[in-house]
């Protein structure tokens, strides 16, 4: 089956509007969804769930949930961190306030206090633009964080001032805990990164996209022909918060189990989902996914090169690594601005053309 | 006069003399912002490096030495000399020169032409780079910095104020001093920028890149040019919180604060980034002195951002910027 | 004709309605700078009026006045027999004013279909909800509107850019997708900012026959600033002429063409 759109005739605007107009993309992409809930599952190891892809696919939700805002409605954040707490903690005070709920309403309630949260911050962004927004969503990243520091309702007056997931389960299947298997929190994640990667494809491909990539080109004109720029801002806000907070509330509870706030969602987490969707591609759900899995692919790459194949110190790789996604960072910007997404594209076109590029 | 107006009046003072380090760094970023309409990010990692540099040369580290070592097994650390403060800054400024070559080399001439959002995120990159970098250089351990500036307690502020109010303020000396090198940096670039044949070339640039371009200026050369006085006001301001809090990574978060005084100040305005300084300086020692008992303390770690984003939704150009009119 | 009495039939055949729109004494101030200064005129169901003048004349700050974007200090803005209060630009375009722009505001980012779909959001109603999950109302919503967005796109026979990202574009093509967004939000008053600047002889006939076209078919009422006096006196009902801030004359081409204040803002006229 060769990769081609020819031959295959869209005969209404709802075909031609659909995520993967081509019937070989559509075939990949349902036979990667069912090995990831079918195969996976059964052969995943510890190892693998705890270092590669729980935290790939936590972060690609906390990535769309970026992308949303700074890709799609070009509203830079550098409170993602800060966000990201917000989830964790309502997360935490929902499954201790009513531990008869199923913890996945939790999470996804959990998302909707932070889209609340994201909308008050989001609030400066009509009259803030540009790196003065940018700089005030600092304000969020610092006094979210200070926030749970010090109030201790917070944290449930612990002596530790850590939150700790309680043991959960669904279905009768632990997913929250000490003794939770590895294919439990990969599936629990893996539900919320398909849900939410449908959400947002959803969401960018209509009319709500189309205000929010109108607001980001040229907001004026937006505005002129019709956009609400409140709106349109503070929907954008809330969408990309609630992701965020999904993915702040599983970070928590099913992929670290405790949490101390200025350690875990310190600004150092908003940069680095930043840069994944710089990496990946900006105002791209599949970049989302592609810088996530980069940029929690490299660091262990990094590791198993530096330290176990080399025998270098920790802290010498670690630093090394700072050199790397500074220096990919910046040849990223400069090589290829929408990232790996962007490369994707390309390769796919040329695909498209193959073997007869004339 | 009551105990508590004299301590908030000491806090106060105190928070003067932070403000003018905030603004040392804040004046770095608006240099460069004002010259090449990057906003630079990497301003407070600049200083970090500076100082970390600075701190090696002197104790005549050697560069890399622990990467060498994991390298080649070797058990390399220093020279064994001791290389003079003076000499020392001299070295590190060359190496902010150098500094900036490289960035303009190697990053700014591709992203001519970029919007000023990518360049803003190339300078994080930029950021993590030189902090890996320095690093790598000079250990991540936490280092002291005694280039002789004037330490502790000033006594003759101390005793001055004891004998008018009966209750010694408690001023750091080495701030004293920063304030002074401050202000005299602050009119040697207003001076610079406003008489020199370059600094005219700068406002130049600042302005249109592409008219300055087609009246002859280098725009490369503006660039080094201004990357290196960044670097050099970074070199100052790494000194002065070198000197005061020992060099380490948080030296550069204290630099992020700088970011919320120039929202305050406006980007491109020196007196801005100067009153700015001081707003927020004095602002959260009081705020702080005030306040904090009663929340848990710190609230250092966020009252300049929200003071800046609540400031800035009344007025969005911020104290001194220019007042922003919409066109199509 | 201005002193015209109520509807009248145009040489060719077009219907010419009531008042529309009424400028009554604008003022609009920038600091110290007056832009305009105490300008009167309307605008007719159907018509096409034409707003010119030399450069810094405040043609451009009239047009952003109608739209909204700007707010005169003085004066009101009558629109279909009601006063309009002050109202941010895109409760304006929610009323039926839609505009290009003299320099173009396309969405770079966005493909040349999306550009002509955002025209149409003010008629798309399905809630955020809806359109998370791509259900019936919202997929129908969308079907039915991108089919009015098709027609556009075939009346200005851009067909074959559609999924062109705007980016790459040329010059002549984006001025016709900028028309193409205004239009696809079935506008009763388009206002056009110098549709043909910059534009060679033939691309210049074509937006010529696309504007009559759209007065024609569509009977939308059209106020248009442009530079080519040829092209407004070819096209226009009625002419407005700006210099200063003020207005300096306002009738039908041939009136405007023999008024004297006219040609002296034109070709200059000795002082002494």
């Amino acid at each position: 089956m060769l990769y081609r759109e020819a031959g295959d005739f869209k005969t209404t605007y709802v075909e031609d509007g659909q995520t993967f107009p081509i019937k070989f993309d559509r075939i990949a992409y349902y036979i990667l969804l069912a090995v990831a809930f079918g195969v996976v599952p059964f052969i995943i190891n510890d190892y693998w769930a705890n270092a590669v892809l729980v935290p790939f696919l936590i972060y690609a939700v906390a990535a769309i949930g970026l992308n949303i805002l700074v890709g799609y409605a070009g509203q830079v954040s550098l409170g993602t961190g800060g966000f990201m707490a917000v989830g964790a903690y309502a997360c935490y005070k929902l499954m201790t306030s009513f531990p008869e709920v199923s913890i996945l309403i939790h999470v996804v309630l959990a998302g909707v206090i932070t889209a609340a949260v994201g909308v008050l911050f989001g609030l400066p962004s009509l009259r803030i633009k540009g790196f003065y927004l940018a700089v005030a969503t600092l304000a969020a990243q610092f006094f979210l964080v200070w926030l749970f520091n010090k109030v201790p309702w917070f944290y449930n007056y612990s002596a530790s001032g850590q939150i700790s997931a309680p043991e959960r389960t669904v279905f009768g299947i632990e997913v929250t805990g000490a003794n939770t298997d590895a294919w439990a929190k990969y599936l629990v994640c893996l539900i919320f990164v398909t849900a939410c990667a449908w959400l947002a494809r959803n969401l960018t491909r209509g009319t709500t996209g189309r205000t929010w990539m109108a607001i980001r080109d040229m907001d004026i004109a937006a505005e002129i022909i019709g956009v609400n720029p409140l709106k349109a801002k503070l929907t954008a806000f809330a969408v990309s918060s609630f992701f965020v907070g999904i993915a702040g509330a599983l970070f928590f509870a099913v992929y670290l189990g405790s949490v101390e706030v200025g350690e875990v969602f310190g600004i150092n987490k908003s940069f680095l989902v930043l840069f994944m969707i710089i990496i990946g591609g900006l105002g791209s759900i599949f970049g989302s996914f592609a810088g996530a899995a980069f940029m929690v692919l490299m660091p262990v790459l990094l590791k198993n090169i530096l330290v176990g194949g080399l025998g270098w110190p920790t802290d010498i790789a670690a630093h090394f690594e700072l050199v790397i996604v500074g220096g990919l960072i910046v040849v990223f910007l400069i090589l290829e601005p929408h990232g790996l997404a962007q490369l994707w594209r390309v390769a796919k076109e040329k695909l498209r053309l193959w073997p007869f590029p004339h | 006069m009551p105990e508590q107006l004299l301590w908030a009046a000491e806090a106060m003072m105190n928070g003067l003399m932070a403000g003018v380090l905030y603004a040392l760094v804040a004046l770095g970023f608006v240099l460069i912002f004002k010259a090449s309409g990057v906003f630079n990010y990497a301003q407070g990692v600049m200083a970090l490096f500076a100082a970390l540099t600075l701190v090696g040369i002197m104790d005549g580290q050697v560069p890399f030495a622990h990467l060498i070592n994991a390298v080649f097994g070797t058990e390399i650390h220093h020279f064994g000399w001791h290389v003079p403060a003076i000499l020392a800054i001299f070295l590190t400024g060359v190496v902010m020169v150098g500094l900036a070559i490289f960035i303009e080399r190697f990053v700014l001439r591709h992203l001519v032409n970029q919007p000023d959002i990518i360049l803003f995120m190339a300078t994080i990159g930029l950021a993590y780079f030189m902090e890996g970098v320095g690093d790598l250089m000079w250990g991540s351990e936490i280092k002291t910095l005694d280039v002789g500036l004037p330490q502790g307690i000033s006594e003759t502020i101390d005793e001055a104020t004891y004998n008018w109010f009966g209750y010694g303020f408690f001023i750091d000396r080495l701030d004293i001093v920063a304030t002074i090198i401050a202000a005299l940096l602050v009119a040697s670039l207003t001076i610079f920028s406003q008489y020199s044949k370059q600094g005219r070339a700068l406002r130049a640039v600042a302005d249109d890149h592409q008219a300055a371009l087609s009246v002859g200026i280098s725009l490369r050369f503006i660039w080094v040019l201004v990357w290196s006085i960044a670097g050099f006001v970074a070199l100052v301001a790494g000194m002065m919180w070198g000197a005061k809090s020992g060099v380490q990574f948080s030296l550069s978060l204290i630099a992020l604060k700088a970011l919320p005084v120039l929202m305050l100040g406006g980007f491109t305005s020196i007196p801005g980034a100067i009153v700015g300084g001081l707003i927020i300086g004095v602002g959260e020692k009081l705020f702080e002195f005030s306040i904090g008992p009663l929340v848990g303390g710190a609230t250092e770690n966020w009252f300049a951002y929200v003071l800046a984003l609540v400031f800035l939704v009344f007025r969005p150009q911020g104290l001194f910027g220019e007042k922003i009119i919409e066109r199509v | 004709m201005s002193a015209q009495a109520e509807e009248y039939v145009t040489e060719d055949g077009r219907k010419i309605g009531g008042v529309m729109m009424e400028m009554k004494n604008i003022t609009l101030r920038f600091g110290g700078v007056v832009a305009i200064k105490d300008i009167s005129f309307d605008i007719r169901e159907g018509e096409i009026r034409a707003i010119i003048g030399p450069n810094g004349a405040g043609k451009s700050s009239m047009l952003n006045v109608i739209s909204g974007f700007y707010n005169p200090q003085e004066g009101d803005v009558i629109f279909r027999g009601k006063k309009r209060p002050q109202m941010r630009p895109y409760k304006v375009a929610q009323q039926g004013i839609a505009r290009t722009f003299q320099n173009i505001a396309l969405f770079e980012g966005m493909s040349v279909l999306d550009n002509v779909m955002t025209g149409r959001l003010t008629h798309m109603k399905t809630g955020m909800f809806g359109q998370a999950m791509w259900w019936g109302k919202a997929q129908d919503e969308e079907v039915y509107n991108r089919e009015k967005v098709e027609e556009i796109i075939d009346f200005l026979e851009i067909q074959a850019i559609r999924k062109t990202p705007v980016g790459r574009l040329p010059y002549g093509l984006k001025k016709r997708v900028e028309l193409a967004r205004a239009l696809a939000a079935e506008p009763k008053l388009l206002l056009l900012d110098e549709p043909m600047a910059g534009m060679n002889v033939e691309e210049k006939e074509d937006m010529s026959r696309f504007i009559l076209d759209v007065n024609d078919e569509f009977g939308t009422t059209i106020a248009l600033i442009e530079h080519d006096m040829g092209v407004v006196m070819d096209l226009s009902d009625r002419v407005v002429v700006m210099d200063y801030g003020k207005k300096i004359g306002d009738g039908t081409p041939d009136e405007v063409r023999s008024n004297q204040e006219v040609i002296d803002a034109y070709l200059g006229v000795a002082h002494d």
